[in-house]
């Protein structure tokens, strides 16, 4: 997994609570295949970025030319909460966006995010609001992340700590593979394996 | 004295098998469920050269992309390349890794978390782990059972077992009774509405209370299925006496002394008096009704004698803007009674409400009526369809002009071309009513099997309780 250390990118304001992952990749497009020539980001928030006709809806705020390059989003409250799949993290990091702000996120999709090498960063909602008014007033403006310092910079140069767990951290600063950290201690699995089983034969 | 245990803490403990620095534990996984969408993660796994370690604790079946119609011819029913390119991978990759497959054609073929229970392959005091949001289901049957993403999914293959933290618990205690006519749909929808859908983010929730012990094993299941709607991590339901019967004889279920030395381990597993939750949210069940939702979120849920709400008299400033939304999506106007709503559609089915209490709440309120608007019934699997054939409930789907349908998520997730078309409003049994969750501009409501019949008796939302007494 690729490491996550620092990010400075054009921010996009994405002001709207409980963006499900139906809305960041509707299911029709789950059947696709992802590899080197075909990447998930032209199905990234399909039916808000594209009208019937598949063509760009010019409102919506990825279409706009100071944010067609955003690498990170601001969003609001309880963000990927829904389904599990993780073809919102593909669509997301196929586009270019390596980082989302917001107050909360969904269990699942925030795992998802680390899973990928994507940093899902939690700040509290005023700030959020915030960083949101700095980027509609300045469009086109960076963010600069910083995961070591645990930092948002927003487009005035002020720092804005926020939260992540530890683990989580060192997972995404050294790119960390967690089946091989699995693996590593075979030893231990295997003799709770054994023992466990003894106790419920019929599940093993 | 050992102090005192919620449920979830005793499974916990018994699945961690070593703890790391930062408070991140290593759980093994005694059930892992995949289904068609789970290709990135045999995909990924195949990439890496590794293998599936434990192929006995991994049970497949093909449910999402499986057609409703056209069983009969199997794989080329799928009407679509992809899907069939889907359905006969998820048979390839189950052949290679040594799984167990109930594809297509199979008699245990359903939706995964209906056959997970259903084959007793869910039992008590489990750690349960599918590539699906809806994972939390299982719980009601006492186990922890929650969804992961695709690459958690390859870690369980290879493994068996998840790096995670601790989630927080919840309690959410219902009591008194229900009355007639109030299912346990109703009451989730009513759990959700007072929580919200970020109410039990990071929470594992148990439901307890008079109200859940009453509710049969279907109607557990309905309630831990919509979990994940609220935000909960997993849900769950202390095992009792209705879960041992539920469970006996199951193909995948211990059985002979295997089943006492279970059934032992089982009893001890309820949540002990004194055990502490993070939280707890209490609710008066006696005080419920048929609860429906009428905007784009499961959280947007109010009672059938309600009115569409103001959006500007709503708690804070996100939910005002959501509901301002959702009406505009949903063609409706604040202060309209819900039940002056009209219907276009109705969708009875999913691993919500597609069971044999749902199928039969639904046949009740259709027995000797008509059809107003199109409507289908797909059967959570296909043991479940025989079974409803042989109770005789197709006949009053099929005489009351409703499809009945092979088992599949169908127009749960739009799948296979069993969306709803655009502008027209589906009552609907399943779980979700996101903006375009049945189909691209597709506006539904969701509610209970007994009400999703009583609008397809009247073309319109109805209160059931007034159609049948
Ligand atoms: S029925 Fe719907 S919610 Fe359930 S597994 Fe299928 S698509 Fe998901």
């Amino acid at each position: 997994m690729k490491p996550f250390t620092t990010l400075t990118a054009v921010a996009a304001p994405f002001d709207m609570a409980n963006i499900d992952t139906d809305r960041i990749i509707p299911v029709r497009f789950l059947r696709k295949l992802r590899n080197d020539k075909a990447g998930y980001d032209p199905y990234l928030f399909h039916d808000m970025r594209f009208d019937g006709a598949g063509k760009e809806k010019p409102d919506f705020v990825l279409n706009q030319p100071a944010w067609r390059q955003a690498g990170i989003l601001v969003a609001g409250a309880n963000f990927g909460c829904g389904s599990s799949r993780e073809g919102a993290v593909y669509a997301l990091l196929d586009y270019g966006i390596r980082a989302v702000i917001a107050p909360s996120f969904g269990d699942i999709h925030y795992a998802n995010e680390l899973q990928n090498g994507m940093l899902p960063a939690i700040l509290p909602e005023e700030i959020c609001r915030g960083l949101r008014e700095q980027l509609q007033a300045e469009p086109g403006a960076t963010l600069a992340i910083d995961l070591p310092a645990q930092t948002v910079t927003d487009t005035i140069g002020e720092a804005h700590p926020f939260m992540i767990d530890p683990v989580y951290k060192e997972r995404l600063l050294k790119g960390l593979d967690d089946i091989g950290l699995v693996l590593e201690r075979l030893p231990a699995i295997e003799s709770f394996e054994n023992r466990y089983h003894a106790d419920k034969p019929w599940l093993a | 004295m050992p102090s005192p245990q919620t449920l979830f803490d005793k499974i916990w403990d018994q699945h961690v098998i070593l703890r790391r620095d930062g408070g991140e534990v290593l759980l093994h996984i005694d059930r892992n469920l995949v289904h068609e969408g789970s290709f990135h993660a045999f995909g990924a796994l195949a990439k890496e050269g590794r293998k599936v370690r434990m192929p006995r604790q991994t049970f497949a079946v093909a449910d999402h992309y499986v057609p409703t119609l056209g069983r009969e011819r199997g794989v080329d029913g799928a009407e679509d390349a992809d899907a069939r390119h889907m359905i006969r991978l998820l048979e390839e990759n189950s052949r290679v890794n040594g799984i167990a497959h109930f594809g297509i054609d199979d008699a245990r073929q359903g939706i995964v978390h209906v056959i997970g229970p259903e084959l007793g392959i869910t039992q008590p005091g489990l750690t349960v782990t599918c590539g699906d949001s809806h994972t939390s289901t299982h719980g009601a049957l006492g186990a922890f059972a929650f969804g992961t993403g695709a690459s958690q999914l390859k870690q369980i293959l290879a493994t068996q077992c998840l790096w995670m933290k601790r989630p927080k618990t919840l309690r959410v205690i219902v009591n008194g009774t229900l009355s007639a006519g109030v299912t346990g749909k109703d009451v989730v929808l009513a759990i959700i509405a007072k929580i919200g859908t970020a109410g039990a983010t990071g929470h594992v929730i148990e439901y307890a209370g008079a109200v859940i012990r009453s509710l049969s094993i279907e109607g557990r299941l309905t309630v831990c299925n919509m979990s994940i709607e609220a935000g909960a991590r997993a849900g769950m339901v202390a095992p009792d006496d209705a879960v041992y019967q539920y469970l006996h004889g199951r193909e995948y279920a211990p059985k002979g002394a295997d089943w006492d030395r279970a059934l032992t381990q089982w009893r001890a597993l309820p949540t002990d008096d004194g055990a502490r939750f993070d939280r707890e949210v209490t609710l008066d069940g006696t005080q419920l009704e048929p609860m429906l939702t009428w905007g784009t979120s499961p959280e947007e849920a109010l009672p059938v004698s309600a009115c569409v709400p103001d959006p500007q008299t709503l708690g804070d400033a996100n939910q005002r803007a959501h509901a301002a939304q959702a009406l505009a999506y949903m063609d409706l106007k604040p202060g309209t009674a819900l039940t002056d709503i009209r219907i276009d559609r109705a969708f009875i089915g999913s691993c919500t409400n597609g069971r044999i209490e749902d199928l039969r709440a639904a046949a009740a309120v259709l027995k000797g009526r008509k059809a107003a608007i199109p409507a289908w019934v797909s059967p959570g699997s296909t043991a479940l369809k025989l079974q409803a054939e042989a109770e005789g409930l197709d006949r009053i789907f099929k005489d009351a002009g409703v499809e009945w349908r092979a088992s599949g998520c169908s127009s749960c997730a739009a799948m296979n071309g069993d969306t709803v078309p655009a502008g027209l409003r589906c009552a609907s049994t399943s779980n979700r009513n996101f903006e375009g969750r049945q189909g691209k501009g597709a506006r539904t409501h969701l509610m209970s099997p007994a009400m999703a019949a009583a609008a397809i008796v009247t073309g319109r939302i109805t209160d059931v309780r007034k159609l049948v007494s």
